[in-house]
């Protein structure tokens, strides 16, 4: 059976869709923000994988093709922006002011959570870019001397986690501006949130994916200077 | 315009950012600069948002699917990840509240000050 598994190319993104739509099923049915869609898709696949005792290559081997289409989304995301162009003139002070905040904040709470836990150079620089989309995470980890593997899990679990704490999040510091939203979103949790704040609506997705761009862009410079500090 | 004709106009975007991405030495991933591209050839009229609205507006829907195999392979991260999980854990759990906090409080505070102000 085994073999069949990683032969199958369709198995992988059919299982991985049927989660999905799983996930929001439960969602619309609960309402909760735990809930989200992504986290429960990923539960159960791989639930569903364990119980078929499919191993993660004969997953992907079908996965992949989902993953595929992340390059041609993340352009398409210039779409949302390119609508919302006049919105980003008006309020340029303040999305450049929240752009380098967070940025920074990124960097300052991961020295601090190295020194408080005290984490060694490598894993330190390993976590540095975790709030930034994986593939330039991934690279600047790597070039950084980090462990890419855990990186990676870092990015991903840091996206998942804000898209289901965000509303919280902006209930229990008062965020209501939609423009503030989608660079909160985009900011800590990348293309993950960014999918979260498109559900929010046009603005908050637009101002999302400028963060994703401008954060991940501006981290690759800022984390090699933060590399120094541990 | 047909929502072949509007694929076509993504991939080959998306083409061009690998492109750049082989071309220029530096950590950035072809889709982020076939974001950038993407965005100038709306700025400059070289595409019509009408030429790529609908598919683009299918590919952000279905995003979050995108990300269901990455996630799945945590699985695959849990031999490295096990020995450091707790630090890792508690790193990624702050640090995700305290960007998220930091972000949304500053640019909301610039917005309303300025939204004051006039």
């Amino acid at each position: 059976m085994r073999g069949f598994w990683g032969d199958s190319l369709f198995y992988g993104a059919g299982v991985s869709l049927l989660a999905y739509e799983v996930g929001l099923l439960l969602r619309r049915k609960f309402q909760l923000a735990v809930l989200n869609p992504l986290l429960i898709a990923a539960a159960c696949v791989i639930g569903i994988n364990a119980l078929l005792g499919v191993d993660y290559p004969g997953y992907n081997a079908g996965g992949q093709y989902l993953s595929y289409l992340l390059t041609p989304a993340t352009v398409c995301l210039a779409v949302p922006l390119y609508e919302q162009l006049s919105l980003l003139r008006k309020n340029l002070a303040a999305v450049l002011c929240g752009l380098a905040a967070g940025v920074l904040a990124s960097m300052v709470g991961v020295l601090g959570c190295a020194l408080a836990f005290g984490l060694d150079h490598q894993l330190y620089v390993t976590l540095l870019p975790k709030s930034i989309t994986t593939a330039i995470g991934m690279g600047v980890s790597d070039e950084l001397g980090g462990i890419v593997t855990i990186t990676v899990a870092s990015i991903v679990v840091t996206g998942i986690l804000g898209s289901v704490i965000a509303e919280g999040v902006f209930a229990l510091f008062r965020i209501q501006e939609p423009v503030a939203r989608g660079l909160a979103l985009g900011n800590a949790s990348h293309a993950i949130g960014t999918a979260k704040a498109m559900e929010m609506g046009q603005v908050e997705g637009a101002m999302s994916s400028l963060a994703v761009a401008v954060a991940g862009l501006v981290t690759v410079v800022t984390a090699s200077a933060f590399a120094q500090f541990l | 315009m047909s929502l072949l004709k509007q694929f076509t106009r993504i991939l080959l975007v998306s083409f061009l950012g690998e492109v750049l991405h082989f071309l220029l030495p530096l950590p950035v991933p072809a889709s982020v600069y076939g974001l950038i591209l993407m965005l100038i050839f709306l700025c400059t009229g070289l595409i019509q948002v009408e030429q790529v609205r609908q598919a683009a507006g299918f590919l952000i829907e279905i995003m979050p699917v995108m990300f269901i195999p990455a996630s799945v392979g945590l699985t695959e991260a849990w031999p490295s990840l096990k020995p450091v999980l707790g630090p890792v854990a508690a790193t990624t759990l702050l640090t995700t509240v305290l960007v998220m906090t930091v972000t949304g409080v500053v640019t909301q505070f610039v917005i309303r000050r300025k939204k004051e102000g006039q």
